[in-house]
Formats: structure tokens, sequence, C-alpha cells
């Protein structure tokens, strides 16, 4: 792969080759430490991570195969104040995807207002039309959100891609914070680093403020429901579960009894008021969406409809990721909330409108084209790194089905450095902050998942794709 | 706990005991091979296959029966689904469908079992290594074991854990006294007759007795004593009396739990009864083929009713 076109913003080291102030702590510690002991111990996270089982299962390989996602022992670190920031910004885009969510779910004020076109619902797969006039309970549609964001400049930050239907990854920011305290574990007492382990708990905490009218229990039932062992997020499901005291279940656990949904436990049939869902829409229930899946639960929704289970994330939040509509989200915050964006989205354009696609396709080269419901960084073209091949194809794809597209310029995503064995050298990142919603409000773990795209100027950070992930910090002081 | 969870964590159990015992079965094959002319190695192999249930499966490949053909058919064959690997992965993979009744502990003691055996067991095994190679297996189980003891808690999840160690066990030893007798002893007529003591020794080794069993009766091995040993002395851990108390203790943990007895807790006490009942004379008198027959068949109905009576599926 060619190297990235752009310069880019290094967070460690500025243009002058000074050490930013967020780094100068750890670069200190960096420059005590013994070479050779740091490659030791790089090695040493890696049978770390095997032995804990940490691994994800890559699609299309033997049923069962087991990866590594690669972990770079130099944490990405951001300032307090950079974070608040941050933070606010992160706080007004959820509470707007769930205000509009709600809309589009009854009223369509948005729609009526003129500020979002009508198609976008009418030929969208993700919008569940079993939803309307539904109100989940607490109100909330997406109790945990993931905001992919890139960093271009000193304190530009932009959305890429808001996560609203099962983001993962969570589980990856806490064994990276474990793996890092076990193996520097005074490098936190000379950096005060804010804490990541509250997650699991805030985790159950909301979900259980989310219960069901129908729950009789003072402390809710919650289960987290699994497509199963041979799933790639199979290791973070039953992280999660543990993590809360929840039962980690599977479709073929569960049924609905007495108009609840239960799970077949060794005493018998026991009621679920909270089931965080790790299964797509798709699947969730056979009678109403796929007939063929075995992943979901028969009836479930007759039930949710009905006051009698708690879904989370609640069905059709995928509306509100899909990267057609994110082209529309600062008209949605503005709408929403009578603020004006404190996070930037990355100029889109939509293949569907008609001059948009005539620039898309004038300059291929120069942008990336993803597919509006792609994911896992699939199925989409990175320009300026292809091939004249390769951009002759995809030309095919997008003049075939432009509907199916979106595209966005090729950004400059910022660096830090990862650990290889000829010492720092700068790669690609992007963060993904975890967002949690209750009716009490909205809790966002400082800092997030750090990926990082392992190959030298490469902008994939996708963990299928060959990166990797890092710790990250925000400052406590 | 979900019915599915307590149907892993027994098969995980299960699947461990057996990969022990199966080693601890290899391990007194190949000392006999060591030990002894051809003629009974090539017996002692044959018998290791016939306990294990094997032997036509094996014959099927139309292989020669040799003491390396074997050991690799039964460590690490693929076209062998009951291979010690194949046992060490499905415990595994029962350990991580059933992730969250198990502690972290005992989650990684089986993983990190799995990965170093898997590693071990990626090459035919070497004569010179195989007794190292079955001493790790025996202690990858013991790990786990001991990983379950020191930090789960004292519940159902532990219970159902227990209740498959103990079934396997009883079955495994049941198996072994079965087939030895077999060959050790072609008639009844040889029982108090001097036999082969090499061959005893070997019975008792392969349930890890043999030191057990001379302490306890001043070395004098004689086939009656033996079975006595391994049916009804419940102060030796392989044996059936004690894999029945055990099991026993753990149905009674569920039973507390669960405030209510079921039809496995009936079955648990039929058995133990019916073994506190006889002695070892009676068992000949009966036959002990027959007596070991019937104990097998009772290991399964019992297992089968913990299984129902606890909704492992559905």
């Amino acid at each position: 792969m060619a190297p990235s076109p752009l310069s880019s913003f290094d967070e460690m080291i500025d243009a002058d080759g000074n050490i930013r102030p967020a780094y100068a702590g750890y670069r200190e510690w960096l420059d005590e430490q013994d070479g050779k002991w740091l490659q030791r111990q790089s090695k040493q996270a890696e049978s770390f991570f095997r032995k804990t089982g940490i691994t994800f299962n890559v699609y299309g390989e033997d049923a069962g195969a087991e990866r590594l996602i690669p972990f770079d022992m130099v944490p990405r670190i951001i300032t307090r104040d950079e974070w608040s920031r941050l933070a606010v910004g992160i706080e007004q885009r959820v509470r707007a995807l769930n205000a509009f969510l709600h809309d589009l779910y009854h009223k369509r004020e948005i729609i009526k207002a003129g500020k979002l076109p009508e198609r976008m619902l009418k030929a969208n797969e993700a919008f569940l039309p079993q939803m309307a006039g539904f109100s989940p309970p607490g109100g909330v549609y997406t109790h945990i959100v993931g905001i992919d964001l890139v960093r271009t400049g000193p304190d530009e930050f932009m959305v890429l891609e808001d996560n609203a239907r099962t983001p993962s990854g969570v589980s990856y920011m806490l064994e990276n914070r474990e793996t890092m305290m076990a193996m520097f574990p005074e490098l936190f007492t000379r950096v005060k680093v804010q804490p990541v382990s509250d997650y699991p708990r805030s985790l159950a905490r909301s979900l259980a403020a989310c219960a069901p009218p129908a729950c009789e229990n003072e402390r809710p039932v919650v289960a987290v429901l699994t497509p199963g062992i041979y799933n790639s997020a199979y290791f973070e499901h039953a992280f999660l579960a543990d993590q809360m005291g929840a039962e980690l279940v599977e479709g073929s656990d569960l049924r609905v009894v007495d108009g609840r949904v239960a799970m077949r436990t060794t005493r018998g049939w026991k009621a679920i008021d909270v089931l965080y869902r790790r299964v797509d829409d798709a699947f969730l229930d056979p009678l109403t969406f796929n007939p063929s899946s075995v992943l979901g639960v028969a009836g479930i929704m007759d039930v949710y409809r009905a006051g009698g289970i708690t879904i989370a994330n609640a069905p059709g939040t995928g509306i509100s990721d899909d990267k057609a509509i994110y082209s529309f989200m600062p008209e949605i915050v503005e709408f929403y909330t009578g603020e004006k964006p404190i996070l930037k989205n990355v100029p889109t354009w939509r293949c569907s409108e008609e001059d948009a696609l005539k620039y898309v396709l004038d300059n291929l080269k120069d942008l990336v084209v993803k597919e509006v419901h792609g994911s896992g960084g699939y199925g989409m073209l990175i320009g300026p790194t292809s091939s004249k091949a390769e951009i002759a194809a995809f030309e095919k794809k997008l003049r075939a089905k432009p509907d199916n597209y979106i595209a966005q310029p090729t950004l400059s995503l910022s660096t830090v450095p990862i650990f290889t064995k000829a010492g720092l050298a700068p790669r690609h990142v992007d963060l993904r902050p975890f967002v949690l919603v209750s009716p009490g409000g909205i809790n966002i773990t400082p800092g997030g998942l750090t990926r990082v795209a392992l190959k030298k100027g490469s902008l994939v950070v996708n963990s299928s794709q060959g990166g990797g992930t890092k710790d990250s910090w925000v400052l406590a002081e | 706990m979900l019915g599915r969870s307590a149907w892993g964590i027994f098969w995980m159990s299960r699947y461990l005991e057996r990969a022990e015992n199966t080693a601890r079965l290899l391990d007194a094959g190949f000392r006999i091979a060591l030990t002894r002319g051809n003629s009974t190695a090539s017996d002692e192999w044959r018998s290791v296959l016939v306990t294990l249930g094997l032997d036509e499966p094996f014959a099927e490949r139309g292989r020669e029966a040799t003491g390396p053909a074997i050991t690799d058919y039964i460590l690490r064959a693929q076209d062998n689904p009951t291979s010690v690997l194949a046992m060490m992965e499905n415990a595994r993979t029962n350990a991580r469908m059933v992730r969250t009744a198990i502690t972290r502990e005992v989650w990684e003691a089986t993983n990190e079992s799995w990965m170093i055996l898997k590693d071990a067991l990626a090459k035919p095994v070497r004569e010179a290594n195989l007794g190292e190679v079955l001493d790790m297996i025996r202690r990858q189980a013991t790990l786990v074991r001991g990983a379950m003891e020191g930090t789960m808690l004292r519940n159902d999840i532990l219970a159902f854990a227990r209740a498959g160690t103990y079934i396997e066990r009883a079955d495994n030893t049941a198996r072994i006294i079965d087939v030895k007798y077999h060959v050790l002893l072609p008639s009844l007529a040889w029982v108090g007759s001097r036999l082969d003591n090499a061959q005893w020794e070997m019975v008792l080794r392969s349930v890890a007795g043999e030191r057990a069993f001379r302490w306890l009766h001043a070395g004098v091995l004689d086939p009656r004593g033996i079975a006595e040993f391994l049916i009804l002395d419940a102060r030796f851990p392989r044996s059936l009396a004690y894999a029945y108390k055990q099991l026993e203790s753990s149905m009674a943990i569920l039973s507390d739990a669960y405030g209510i007895e079921t039809s496995a807790h009936l079955a648990v006490r039929e058995a133990v009864a019916r073994l506190a009942a006889t002695n070892i004379a009676g068992i000949f008198d009966f036959g002990l083929h027959e007596f070991i027959t019937e104990a097998i068949f009772t290991n399964r109905q019992i297992a089968e009713a913990i299984a129902a009576d606890y909704r492992f599926t559905e």
C-alpha cells in the first residue's frame, strides 16, 4: 500500500520535533526504560491476550479459528481539557440521536419541517415499521452508542460514523487498560489517568434503569443475548455478561412463557426484564423479521410492544447510524438540540444525488467510497491507495447502484507512534468512545477504544483488516 | 443458572476427567511395553483400545496394532473424535460456552491447558517423549481441577461440575476393571491363583492406585483384593464407592440449593445403597462382568436423569 498522500497531525510530536504536553509524562518514563525489556514486554502482552482468550473470529475462515487483535503498548493520550470539549460534543450528538429516533417512529417532525427527505426512510431496510408509535421503556433507544472519531488537527475531531446498533470493542478498551496496568504498574503512579473500569457497572445500572413495565423485581433480571461461541465478538459478549453478573444467553435458551421472554434455567423458566442483545434486528424475532433465524426468540417483538421486556438497543435504531442519514447529522443535531453541532461531520457526497455522483465519479482516485449499510471496512474503496484496476472495478459497482454508496474526502487521520523493532513509528488512529444512555442521563467513559492501522501509511484501522488497538488515556490532571 | 450452562460445565468436567484417565491408561500400557515381551505388550495395547471402546474404529483403519500406532490414534488422530486432543478441545469449547459460569482462573487454566496440549500434540509423539506428554496431560487436568476447587463458589455450578467429574470417573474405573479382568482372568477359576504381579500392578497404576494399595494391603497382590479396592474402598479416590459418595454429596448441594429432590437423587441413592449392601464375595458370586455392566448402565441412567431434571436441553 502506498504511503498516505497527506501530511498528518502527530499526537505525540509537533512539527518542530517537540513532545506535545499530553505525552510529556509518558515520554519521560519511556526514555528511562531499557529497550530490550520493552521488547520482551511487548511479546508478553501477546501471550497474555492468548491466555485470557481475548480473541475474535474472522468470518470466512474455519469455524473456531480465533485470532488476536494486535495490541500496541504505546498509549494514545488525550488531555483532560481536550476530552472535556470532546465529551460535550459527544453528549450533544447522542441526545440528538435519541430524539431523532423517537421522532422518526412517532410524529416525524423533522420530515415535516423539510430537514430530511422522506425517501431516506422509505427505501431504508433499517427503518422498522413495527416500531412506529411505540415508545421503548425509559424513552431510551440507544442504550449503548459508539461514536467513531478521527482527529485531523490540534482541536479538530470529526465524527466518522455513529454506531447505534450494537457497537463492539468495549471489552478491548477494558482489557487494554488491564494489560497496561499489569505490565507497567509504576507508569500509572507517575502519570495520572482517568479510570475506565467502571464501565461494566455503569452498563448494568443503565440497563436496569430501563426496566419494562412488567418487571416485578427490585433488581431487574438482565441477560446478554449472543449469537454463540462462533460469533466474532463472542469473547466480548461473555466478558460483559461476566462483568455485569448477567446471564449470557443464546436464542435456544429463550422462549415466550406467559407473556414474558424467559430463559431455561436449571430450576425452570425465568423471566428476563432487560435483554442486552448482540444480535442484529433481522435475527431478533423469526416471527417478525427473518423467518429462518435461530439466533433470536419467536414472539419477542410482541412481548416487547406489550411492555414485557426491554431490548437494548431498541430494534430499529440502525436507521440513525446509516451512512446516508449520517450526512444529515448536522441538521439533525441542530433540529433537536437547538444548538450548533459541536462535533463536525466529515463532508459527505450522497451518490444517490446526481450532482454528487458526477463529482464522485470524476474524483474517485481522491475519495473514500463506502457502502451505505456496510461496516467492518468491507466493500469500500480508498481512492488514493487503490490501483487503476481496483478503481475501475469499483466504478462499475458504483454506477450500477449509486444509491448504495456515499463518498468522503480522504482524511489525513492523526498519527500516534507504535512500538516497532526499530523504535517508535507513527501510525494512523481513530477513536471510539463508548456512551451509555439511561433515563437518568448520558455517561461517557473517558477515552474509549483507539484503533490503529499497523501498516505504515495505511488508513484502515479495522481489526478484520490488519488493524490493532491501543490503550486510550484521558489524563486526570 | 441456565440449563445450557449446567450442561456445558457438566460436560467440560467429563471431558477433562476422561482425558486424564485416558492418559493414565496409556501410561500403564506404555510401561508394560517397556518392561515386558512383545506378546504381553500387544495384549496390553489391545486392552487399552477395548477399555476406551476404540478397538473397532481402530481395526477399521486397517493399521497394524503397534504401540506407536495405537498411542498416536488415542492421543491425536484426526479421525478419532474421542482422542485426548479432541477431548481437551471439547472441554475448552464447553468452558468457552459457560465462560460466565466459571471463574477467570478456571477459564484461563482450561484455555492454557488446551494451548499447551495442542502444541505438544501437533506432531506424532516420539516414544522417548511419550511419558512426558502423558504426564503433561495429567498435570493440566489437575491444574484445572485445582483452579475449580480454589476459586469457584460452593453452589449449583460447582455441583454440576463435580457430578460430571465423578460420573465420568466411575464410568472409567468400571471399564478398566471390566477389561482387565477379562484379559487377565480368562476364567473365574483363576481368582485366587498366583498371577503375573506386574500385570496387576499395571491395573493399579492405570488408576493411580499402586502405592495406595500396597500401603493398605502390605504389598500382597491378589485379584479379589484389587477388585475390592477398586470397587468398594471409599478411601481410594478413583474407586466406584468414592465416586458415588462424591456424586451423592454433589446432588445434596443441588437439593439444598433448590429445595427439591429429583429423580436423579433417587437414582444416585439407589446406586449408593446397592454398593453398600454388597461385598466382594457377593460381587464375584453375581459375576464381576455382570456387576460392572450394571454399574455402567446405572451411571448412564444417572447422567440422563440429571440432564432431564435440570433442563440441560429443551
